[in-house]
């Protein structure tokens, strides 16, 4: 990573106007990371390449994340190295949803097939694109499964599923003994909960209050936050 | 006369004498020359090519090594390794496309139930796919639950069981630890003691304890290694 | 007189036949694609016009199943991504965290993490080449190399407690310490190894099929693989002396001296070759790690917010007890925050881009696929070639479904 390529590129392309331009630059742990407005991502791609300085010829990665608290929910994520001055550097966008960008496929091939993947992941379609169709899941699938919105174990069977035979297993079947929820009783967030509008805290059971801990028996629902309810006598 | 008591009950019910032992017969060679098609997709293949090495010679002893890359020419559908949804289809395909008798054994916990790809992308278990012989647990399974697996297979090609069973495990892991000393363990693995005692080998390859009774030194039968690492240097 | 043939099948002669190109699929359950590319060729004869490579069909969903659990629940699934050499997935996922939390390993067990990778290494090279070897014929170097895979497992067994899918990276350290019996093992096999590749190559070197069917196809040229994201052995056997190892160093590896072998071609032959020579430099590596390595101490972080403390501790002591259940009820939480992480995979740059939001969930882990990007560029090195030279082309690019498709 190098401050050098960061001074270069808020020369080049700093006071462009609001939403334009370089937006925010930080350094954590050591990683350079510049964000960049959308309008111009192909032009800092094709700058990182063509400058002198810079050099950026191998592109390393192309990603996104989903921040769906966020009006601009996706985060498009590109990782660039050069060769022959050994720096490296993260550039960021924000889009929202149904927003496009341009493709990279210019500046580096290599960036081909992880935009399809994005594309695939996310729904983030590439303007300029030549092939935009997913890559890793098959073209009759719906919906983009690394969306915090797309539920894990939401399947899409080309081929119907068979059952099997009853005597199997004494003719029970394979079930795994244990629910989704069981055996993770750590604080964290449930993005499937939250996606369909309950809050998400689902805390150790034994910080819980007796009427929050969640038992099989009363299904996924989980009180909407960990406040006890109101007294009934009131 | 023997011949001819033979000859009267050939002659009475389905099962003549010389019908049922031709059908032995031909259960005999058909499990002793199992052709397999190898679907291979994920790491269990890394275990099934170890299978087909020259240490464990899975499949070599037991006739079962022919692979053949056409549906029509195999009968042992060897389902290696994770089906994904998109993979379905053609496992279908082929298990379709090969001539009965036919068999499937499922490699691996992917193969089996899903394994822990509980997600949009994988099938949970080739058995909603398409009918399994024998599931064979593990992530990857050894090569020797893989043996034996293959030999449970072929034990219900001679006695023309079609029930779909899972391999055991040769020791429970919960009571390896609880052991008493000398109770025995498994008739495989004292045997092999056995014959390691007697050529002076060590207990493993490099010295490498097999038990917690070498390892702590406190088995009745104290092996003399030739390995590497003597077993008494950790004491 | 007769015309001759060549005057008949030249153009506009009597004998040129309309041809048109045929459609051909391969895959994905075929031998030479590993179970899980597709390929839809356009052919013209023999000759591939164009070529489709459709990989996904051992998508597992690796991105969205880390979102679902805890950071050190990730380890089975990051040693199912290249999973001939788990180790190096094992080692560069604790390496990302460690990042994140600001958290440096103690020596040995820097030591220990190189020992255990570059002995994947040398698994993950072993299969790559004596598997492509067997599908042009060469049967017997796959039952060598298989067999000294064996006994590289053997270590790695003695150690982890398995011989593929260990799961023994954690992060802050390693699962356990390493055996009184590590240094004397890895001692032991390195002649082995070099054994065993001195008679695959003396049996397939000068063996001229062997040279006919790997030199000078799959040509891939420095520019295109610089702009193509390829790294790793296929890069560098096009002439850049790109390694992470050294461009980059991570645990101790500038403490260690080795070379990183290089191509000028860029087509089969290189790749292969380049392949033995890491291995070579691996046991290099392993050698002058066994010797630095220090046989006391830990290999864990002395953090008992970040690594379990050791089973006699959280018996008998108080502040042991009280240190694993904070660890086992509440989890490991690292600070918010994105980093990328990068080390040296079996087939190039591995990475891992994480972004944490605090909780004891990762939000967000993103492998960087070494091998998606040399896939990638296979579609170069086959277009123009003939059918029978994707079979050694697309061997030598090591394509694990698991870390292609994740």
């Amino acid at each position: 990573m190098s401050r050098k390529v960061v001074e270069r590129l808020k020369a080049q392309f700093g006071a462009l106007g609001p939403g334009r331009g370089i937006l925010e630059t930080s350094d954590f742990r050591g990683d350079e990371c510049v964000v960049v407005g959308k309008a111009d991502w192909q032009a800092v791609a094709t700058f990182l390449r063509d400058d002198a300085e810079c050099a950026m010829d191998m592109p390393v990665d192309l990603t996104a994340v989903d921040y769906p608290d966020r009006a601009e929910r996706f985060e498009v994520v590109l990782m660039v190295r050069s060769l022959t001055k050994k720096h490296r550097i993260r550039l960021k966008t924000r889009l929202a949803e149904g927003a496009k960008l341009g493709t990279l496929i210019f500046v580096w091939e290599g960036v081909n097939w992880p935009e399809r993947e994005v594309f695939d992941m996310f729904g983030i379609a590439f303007e300029g694109h030549p092939d935009m169709r997913r890559i890793l899941m098959y073209p009759e699938f719906e919906g983009y499964p690394l969306r915090k919105d797309y539920d894990i174990s939401q399947t899409q069977p080309l081929v119907e599923y068979r059952t099997p035979p009853s005597s199997w297993a004494g003719g029970e079947g394979k079930f795994a003994p244990f629910d989704r929820h069981e055996g993770q009783p750590w604080s964290r967030v449930d993005w499937q909960e939250r996606a369909h509008g309950r809050d998400i805290q689902v805390s150790p059971a034994i910080g819980l209050q007796e009427h929050q801990r969640p038992t099989l028996s009363k299904g996924h629902e989980y009180v909407a936050s960990n406040a006890a309810p109101a007294d009934p006598e009131e | 006369m023997a011949q001819p008591k033979q000859q009267m009950e050939m002659g009475g019910g389905d099962a003549g004498f010389v019908t049922t032992r031709l059908e032995d017969l031909v259960a005999w060679a058909r499990k002793y020359s199992l052709f397999q098609y190898p679907f291979v997709t994920a790491c269990c293949g890394m275990e099934f090519m170890s299978l087909n090495g020259p240490r464990y010679d899975g499949l070599a002893r037991f006739g079962a090594e022919a692979p053949r890359f056409s549906p029509r020419q195999a009968d042992l559908l060897w389902v290696v390794g994770t089906v994904s949804q998109r993979q379905a289809p053609a496992l279908k395909r082929i298990y379709e496309q090969m001539g009965d008798p036919k068999y499937v054994l499922a490699f691996g916990t992917c193969a089996s139930c899903g394994g822990f790809y509980d997600n949009y992308a994988t099938i949970p278990g080739i058995d909603k796919v398409i009918p399994v012989d024998v599931y064979v647990p593990g992530c990857p399974p050894r090569p020797e639950a893989v043996i034996d697996g293959l030999n449970l297979l072929m034990e219900k090609i001679g006695n023309n069981n079609r029930e779909p069973l899972v391999v055991p495990p040769r020791e429970i892991p919960a009571m390896t630890q609880l052991r008493k000393k000398g109770s025995p363990v498994y008739f495989g693995q004292e045997r092999i003691r056995e014959q390691r005692a007697q050529l002076g080998v060590g207990p493993g390859l490099y010295g490498v304890p097999a038990t917690m009774d070498d390892l702590l030194g406190t088995g009745d039968r104290k092996v003399e290694t030739t390995a590497v690492v003597k077993a008494k240097d950790h004491e | 007189m007769e015309p001759n043939y060549e005057e008949l099948a030249e153009e506009g002669g009597a004998l040129e036949l309309p041809a048109e190109p045929m459609r051909l699929n391969m895959g994905p359950s075929h031998p030479a694609m590993h179970g899980t590319i597709r390929m839809v060729l356009e052919l013209d004869g023999e000759t591939v016009n164009e070529v489709d490579v459709q990989p996904g069909y051992l998508h597992r969903g690796f991105e969205k199943s880390c979102e679902r659990g805890t950071w050190g629940q990730v380890f089975p699934y990051v040693d199912r991504l290249n999973y001939v050499s788990p180790m190096l997935n094992n080692v560069g996922f604790s390496l990302a965290v460690e990042k994140l939390c600001g958290i440096t390993v103690p020596e040995r067990g820097q030591w220990y993490r190189m020992v255990l990778g570059e002995l994947a290494r040398i698994s993950d090279h072993l299969t790559c080449n004596s598997a492509g070897a067997m599908e042009l014929g060469a049967f017997t170097p796959f039952l060598w190399c298989v067999k000294v895979r064996d006994w590289v497992w053997d270590i790695l067994e003695q150690e982890t407690g398995a011989r593929l899918t260990h799961s023994f990276g954690r992060i802050g350290g390693m699962a356990k310490p390493p055996t009184p019996y590590l240094k004397d093992s890895v001692r032991a096999i390195i002649p082995q190894v070099h054994e065993v590749l001195a008679e695959t190559e003396g049996l397939l070197l000068k063996n001229r099929i062997f040279l006919d069917r790997m030199q000078g196809i799959g040509k891939l040229s420095r520019e295109r693989a610089l702009a193509l994201g390829v790294t790793g052995p296929v890069l560098r056997s096009t002439g850049v002396d790109y390694d992470v190892r050294k461009a980059n160093p991570y645990l101790l590896y500038d403490k260690v001296d080795f070379d990183i072998p290089v191509g000028h071609d860029g087509d089969n032959y290189d790749r292969f070759m380049v392949r033995f020579e890491e291995i070579r430099q691996s046991l290099r590596i392993l050698e002058q790690c066994i010797e630095k390595m220090a046989d006391q101490g830990s290999v864990n972080v002395d953090d008992p917010r970040v690594i379990l403390p050791e089973k006699e501790d959280v018996y008998s002591t108080i502040e042991g007890t009280i240190a694993h259940f904070k660890l086992v009820m509440e989890g490991f939480k690292p600070p918010p925050g994105e980093v990328y992480s990068y080390t040296e995979g079996g087939n190039g740059e591995l990475g891992f881009f994480i972004v944490s939001d605090g909780s004891g969930t990762p939000y967000r882990v993103r492998v960087r696929p070494p091998c998606f990007y040399n896939l990638q560029a296979t579609r170069e090195m086959i277009c123009g070639e003939m059918i029978a030279d994707i079979v050694p082309t697309f061997g030598s690019i090591n394509m694990i479904g698991g870390e292609c498709d994740r």
